[in-house]
């Protein structure tokens, strides 16, 4: 992609890892969905159960949500705010950074709590910073199959013939 | 960003430019116009007399190119000169850039300063808008105070030196017969500019167009 924009990919490999992590995770604190979603506000993966959620949208508001609190912190004099809780009557979201470029969403409700919720995140903030970074890393040592759209020119202009 | 387990390629473009300029009319016709099975929820997040306060959203899907479902997130910053925090963070992972100006005479310093705002913006997240995927849609070209096409160009669209001497050679405007995108000024020297569109948005003129370009430059940058 253009220099200077986000430039890293995904493989099957990175997402089975997050897939798996995450799984336990919700398992552990009966959670009901967790959504990873990157800083510029778009969905990589969604684990879980959440029926009639619109997860392009609700990625598109969380990034947008924890960028105004991170503007926010900085007001008052803090470097970020590392986690952000919303809580609900029924429904709770819980929102934390991972490794500055990814944003973790847990939803849960009243068969967890809270608290659960925070101590768990911890250990799954750092399994996945762990991941995320083998993803950039390689986005940065330019091994990623990054040219997927060399030579489709062709292909790119008859997705215009409209 | 380019995922392989969802085999999706995801795009961000942003509208900017000054306040009133049809930003959101842009989104909003779009939306109106394409089938609802290719897009999501168009979201606003705006004040009660419905100026745009932090961002408007909407998700378009495109089409498959090798497999990959193209989506592209459609984003529209607030225009008023004092909402820059919001407008900054909106930026940020952008993949391409329509700047909506707006045609009126009288509206001319407003697009200057916003056009200013956002090379500073963007050079903050050390951004080169020259190198990236970039248009400009002069909007409202129905109105009486329009201001004539080649006005707005010299304001806004003036062309910025190419040093790659590789690309030192005349590339035809496609959108307009007999003009350049790449030529050399009587000087010698090499300039660009951003392809450029007429629209009046409020009736969907253009604002296909313009969306069809925009888009296309970000997938061509993939290429």
């Amino acid at each position: 992609m253009t220099a200077g924009t986000a430039n890293w990919s995904f493989t099957q490999d990175d997402f089975t890892a997050i897939t798996e992590s995450l799984s336990r995770f919700l398992g552990e604190t009966k959670s009901i969905c967790a959504l990873l979603v990157d800083r510029s506000g778009q969905l990589v993966t969604t684990v879980g159960n959440a029926p009639g959620l619109d997860t392009t949208a609700f990625a598109t508001l969380t990034a947008a949500d924890y960028s105004a609190n991170d503007q926010l912190a900085k007001l008052v004099g803090e470097n970020d705010f590392s986690s952000l809780f919303h809580q609900g009557e029924k429904e709770s979201i819980y929102v934390a950074d991972i490794a500055r470029r990814l944003l973790l969403v847990i939803i849960f409700d009243s068969r967890t709590t809270v608290g659960l919720v925070r101590l768990r995140m911890k250990d799954e903030v750092e399994e996945l910073t762990l991941l995320i970074d083998r993803v950039f890393s390689r986005g940065r040592s330019g091994a990623a199959p990054e040219r997927l759209l060399k030579g489709a020119d062709d292909e790119i202009d008859k997705l215009f013939n409209w | 960003m380019i995922n392989y387990a969802s085999r999706e390629i995801n795009c961000k473009i942003v509208y900017y430019g000054p306040g009133l300029g049809g930003k959101t009319t842009n989104l909003e016709h779009v939306y109106g116009k394409v089938k609802p099975e290719t897009r999501g929820k168009l979201i606003s997040l705006a004040t009660e007399t419905e100026r745009t306060l932090f961002f408007d959203f909407l998700p378009v899907d495109l089409g498959t190119i090798r497999g990959f479902k193209t989506r592209f997130h459609l984003y529209t910053v607030p225009g008023q000169v004092y909402y820059n925090a919001s407008r900054k963070l909106i930026l940020k992972n952008v993949d391409g850039i329509v700047f909506v100006g707006d045609s009126q005479a009288e509206r001319m310093e407003a697009n200057l300063e916003s056009m200013q705002n956002l090379y500073d913006n963007m050079a903050e997240y050390g951004y080169d808008l020259t190198q990236m995927p970039f248009v400009i849609q002069y909007n409202k070209r129905d109105l009486p105070n329009a201001a004539p096409i080649e006005d707005l160009q010299a304001a806004l669209n003036p062309g910025w030196e190419v040093e790659d001497a590789s690309k030192h050679r005349v590339q035809p405007d496609p959108y307009h017969a007999g003009q350049n995108l790449v030529e050399q000024l009587p000087g010698g020297e090499w300039v660009e500019k951003a392809p450029y569109f007429e629209a009046i948005a409020v009736q969907g003129d253009g604002v296909f167009d313009t969306l069809k370009a925009v888009s296309k430059l970000v997938l061509k940058a993939l290429a």
